[in-house]
C-alpha cells in the first residue's frame, strides 16, 4: 500500500478520530488547530481555531455535527463541525486530557490533569442539542486517582465511566452514584501507566496500552482480562480494527531518546495482533517517530497513524491484507 | 479472466534484460477496448512467452461502480462542504497531502506460513527445469542447464572438467609423455587430458575415454570457440568434453575440434544432423573421430 502523507501539523500528533461514516478524520497535535480531513483521500477540509495550548483529544457526535476537543489551555471547546466555528467552552482550572461522547451525545466526559495542588478529576458534562442552551456546569466530578488520568470513556448504556491513566490502574465507575464499581486486578493489571484506551465497535470489551510494553484487552462489564499482547517497546496508542480480528499497537522508544540510537532500534511500527491468538501478524512502517495515535476506519478498509514527527499517514489496505492467515 | 498470461513462466531477471528490451518493440501496441454500456472492457495485449513464441493476451474485465453505493447520504453532503479555517486560503504549492513514494507493505514477523512456501519455492524451480528460465543452474561438465549442478553431475567421472572449456590447447609443448604416467601417479594437468589423447604411453583409461563416442569436428571458422561447439553439439545429448584445437603460435583456431559424448547414439544422431551443416559460412564436416593409431 502507498499510504498518504498529511502534513497539517506543525507539532507531534496526540489523537485521530474518525467519524461514524468513516468519510471524516479528525487528528489534533501539539500544535493549536485540530483538523478535519476526508478520509479517502487525505484531502485537508478545515481547521478549528481557537485553542491556545496541545489539544491532546477529541471526539465527534455521531451525526458528525457536533466536536469536542481537550487541551492544555485548560478548556474543552464545542465546535461546529461543518464550519470550524466555536459553539462553547468549557473552562477548568488545569489542562483537559481527554474527551468523549456518550451514546446518544447528550453527556460528554472530561478528564483534568492534575495541576497546581489540583488533583485530577473527570468531569460529566451535558451536551445541550442547541449550542445557545449549553452551560459549563458539571454533572458530576468524580475525583480519586493519583496521576493523570489518560482516557476515560463511557461504558454500556451510559451507566459506567472507565478510566484509565498514570496509575496504571483502571477504573469503572458508576455514573449514578460517583462510586468506583471495580478496579482491575494489580496482578493481572499494568505495570506502568496506561497510555492509550479503545473500545470495541460494539462495545463490549476494550483495549489499553501501557508504557509497560503490552496491551491487555478487558471485559468492559466484568474488567477480567481477556487477553494480552506484548511487544518490545513502549505502546502509545492501540486500535482494533472492526472488520477483522486484528488489534493494532502504536508505540516506539521515548521521543526523547531517538536522536542518541540508531533510526532502526526505534521500532516506529504500526505492529498489528491477532486479537485471539495474541500473535504478531506484521508491521506497519514509515514514522520517523513514535506513534502517538493510531485509529482505524469504521469500515476496517483503512487506519490513519500519527507521529511524534507530526505527520498523519493514512493507510488503505491492500487487498491481500483482508486474506492473512497465521 | 487473464488467459494466457498465467501460464506465462516468470522469466528471471537476467533473462529479461537480454531477450525482452530489444524485442518489446516490435510487439504491435496494447489495445483497450470499451468498457462498453455493460462494463465490460477488453484490453489486448502482445508479449513474448519463454519460448520466444509471440503470444496474444486478451483479458476481458467488468467494471462496477461501488464507491458512491457505498456511501452514507451525510457523507456525499459532507463532501460539498466549502473549506474553513486554514484550508481556505491554501497556497497550490502547499501539498499538505502527499502520496507516499515509497510503497510501505505489512511486513510480516516470519515469512507467513513459512514452511508452506519454502516447499512452495522448491515446488516452483522443480517445476522450472526444462524450461528456460533455470539457467542459472548449469553443469560445466555435461553442459546441461538447470538439471543439476557440476558437483552432482552423473557424468562427472566420464569427463575432465579441467580441459573441457581450457582456452588453451592441452599440453602441445608437454614434453612426451614417453616416461608415461604410472597409474595413480601425480600428473600435472596440464599432462593430463591432452597428453594421453594423442596416446603417447599410458594413462590408458584417460586415453578410452576421451576417445569414446569422440566426434571430429572440421571445417570450422577460426572465431569457434568451445563454447560455441558445445552450444552446437549440446541439444544432441550430453557432451562431455569440447575441444577446440588452436594454433600455439598464431593462437588462431586451427579449423578443427572434438566433442565427446556421453551416449554413442547422441554422437549419431548428431553426426548425421550436423555433417555438411552450414555453421558461419562454412560447411561442416563431422564425423567419428579415428582412433589415434601411433
Amino acid at each position: 500500500m502507498r499510504p498518504i502523507l498529511m502534513k497539517g501539523h506543525e507539532r507531534p500528533l496526540t489523537f485521530l478520530k474518525y467519524n461514524r461514516d468513516g468519510d471524516l478524520l479528525f487528528s489534533c497535535a501539539k500544535d493549536h488547530t485540530p483538523t478535519v480531513w476526508f478520509a479517502d483521500n487525505g484531502e485537508r477540509l478545515g481547521t478549528y481555531r481557537g485553542h491556545n495550548g496541545a489539544v491532546w483529544c477529541c471526539d465527534v457526535s455521531r451525526d458528525s455535527s457536533r466536536l469536542i476537543t481537550g487541551s492544555a489551555d485548560q478548556s474543552a471547546k464545542l465546535w461546529d463541525v461543518q464550519t470550524g466555528t466555536q459553539l462553547f467552552t468549557f473552562n477548568f482550572d488545569s489542562p483537559a486530557r481527554s474527551v468523549d461522547f456518550s451514546v446518544g451525545d447528550k453527556l460528554a466526559v472530561i478528564t483534568t490533569d492534575p495541576f497546581m495542588g489540583l488533583p485530577s478529576a473527570i468531569h460529566v458534562k451535558r451536551i445541550s442539542r442547541d449550542p445557545s442552551d449549553q452551560i459549563g456546569e458539571s454533572v458530576l466530578t468524580l475525583k480519586g486517582p493519583q496521576g493523570r488520568i489518560n482516557r476515560a470513556v463511557w461504558g454500556p448504556l451510559n451507566r459506567t465511566i472507565i478510566s484509565a491513566g498514570e496509575d496504571a490502574v483502571i477504573r469503572i465507575w458508576d455514573v449514578e452514584t460517583g462510586k468506583i464499581l471495580k478496579e482491575s486486578d494489580k496482578e493481572v493489571g499494568h505495570k506502568k501507566g496506561i497510555t492509550s484506551l479503545q473500545k470495541s465497535v460494539d462495545g463490549s470489551h476494550f483495549i489499553t496500552g501501557s508504557l509497560d510494553k503490552s496491551a491487555k484487552l478487558w471485559d468492559i462489564r466484568t474488567l477480567t482480562l481477556i487477553k494480552n499482547y506484548t511487544t518490545e517497546r513502549p505502546v502509545n496508542a492501540v486500535t482494533m480494527s472492526p472488520l477483522l480480528n486484528h488489534v493494532v499497537l502504536g508505540g516506539g522508544q521515548d521521543a526523547s531518546a531517538v536522536t542518541t540510537t540508531d533510526h532502526r532500534a526505534g521500532k516506529f511500527e504500526a505492529k498489528f495482533y491477532d486479537k485471539i491468538l495474541q500473535q504478531e501478524i506484521g508491521g506497519v512502517k514509515g514514522h520517523f517517530g513514535p506513534i502517538n495515535a493510531l485509529a482505524f476506519n469504521p469500515d476496517g478498509k483503512s487506519f490513519s497513524s500519527g507521529g511524534e514527527d507530526g505527520y498523519v499517514r493514512l493507510h488503505h489496505f491492500d487487498h491481500d491484507y483482508f486474506n492473512i492467515k497465521i | 479472466m487473464a488467459m494466457e498470461a498465467t501460464n506465462q513462466p516468470k522469466l528471471r531477471w537476467g533473462e529479461l534484460e537480454d531477450d525482452a528490451e530489444d524485442l518489446d518493440f516490435l510487439l504491435p501496441p496494447k489495445q483497450i477496448f470499451g468498457p462498453d454500456e455493460n462494463g465490460v472492457k477488453k484490453v489486448v495485449e502482445y508479449k513474448f512467452n519463454a519460448e520466444g513464441n509471440k503470444v496474444k493476451i486478451t483479458t476481458t474485465t467488468r467494471i462496477r461502480k461501488l464507491a458512491n453505493a457505498r456511501l452514507s447520504k451525510g457523507a456525499v453532503e459532507r463532501r460539498s462542504w466549502p473549506k474553513f479555517g486554514d484550508a481556505v486560503h491554501e497556497d497550490v504549492g502547499a501539498r499538505l497531502t502527499m502520496v507516499s513514494t515509497e510503497e510501505i507493505i505489512l511486513e510480516r514477523p516470519r515469512a507467513p506460513g513459512s514452511k508452506q512456501d519454502e516447499s512452495k519455492a522448491a515446488g516452483d524451480s522443480l517445476a522450472q527445469i526444462g524450461k528456460a528460465g533455470a539457467v542459472l543452474m548449469v553443469c560445466r561438465t555435461c553442459g546441461k542447464k538447470g538439471d543439476h549442478w557440476t558437483s552432482k553431475c552423473p557424468f562427472k567421472d566420464l569427463a575432465q572438467p579441467s580441459d573441457t572449456f581450457m582456452d588453451k590447447p592441452p599440453s602441445a609443448e608437454a614434453p612426451a609423455t614417453g616416461a608415461g604416467p604410472q597409474k595413480g601417479a601425480y600428473v600435472p594437468p596440464s599432462m593430463r587430458g591432452g597428453g594421453a589423447e594423442r596416446g603417447s604411453g599410458g594413462g590408458t583409461e584417460m586415453r578410452r575415454r576421451n576417445e569414446e563416442n569422440s566426434v571430429r569436428v572440421t571445417n570450422l571458422s577460426e572465431d569457434t570457440r568451445e563454447a560455441d561447439l558445445l552450444e552446437l553439439f549440446r541439444p544432441f545429448g550430453h557432451v562431455s568434453r569440447v575441444y577446440v584445437a588452436i594454433d600455439q603460435k598464431t593462437g588462431m583456431s586451427r579449423g578443427f575440434g572434438f566433442v565427446n559424448f556421453v551416449n554413442r547414439e547422441d554422437a549419431e544422431r548428431a553426426i548425421n544432423k550436423l555433417n555438411g551443416y552450414g555453421y558461419d559460412n562454412l560447411i561442416l564436416r563431422v564425423e567419428w573421430a579415428a582412433p589415434r593409431t601411433n
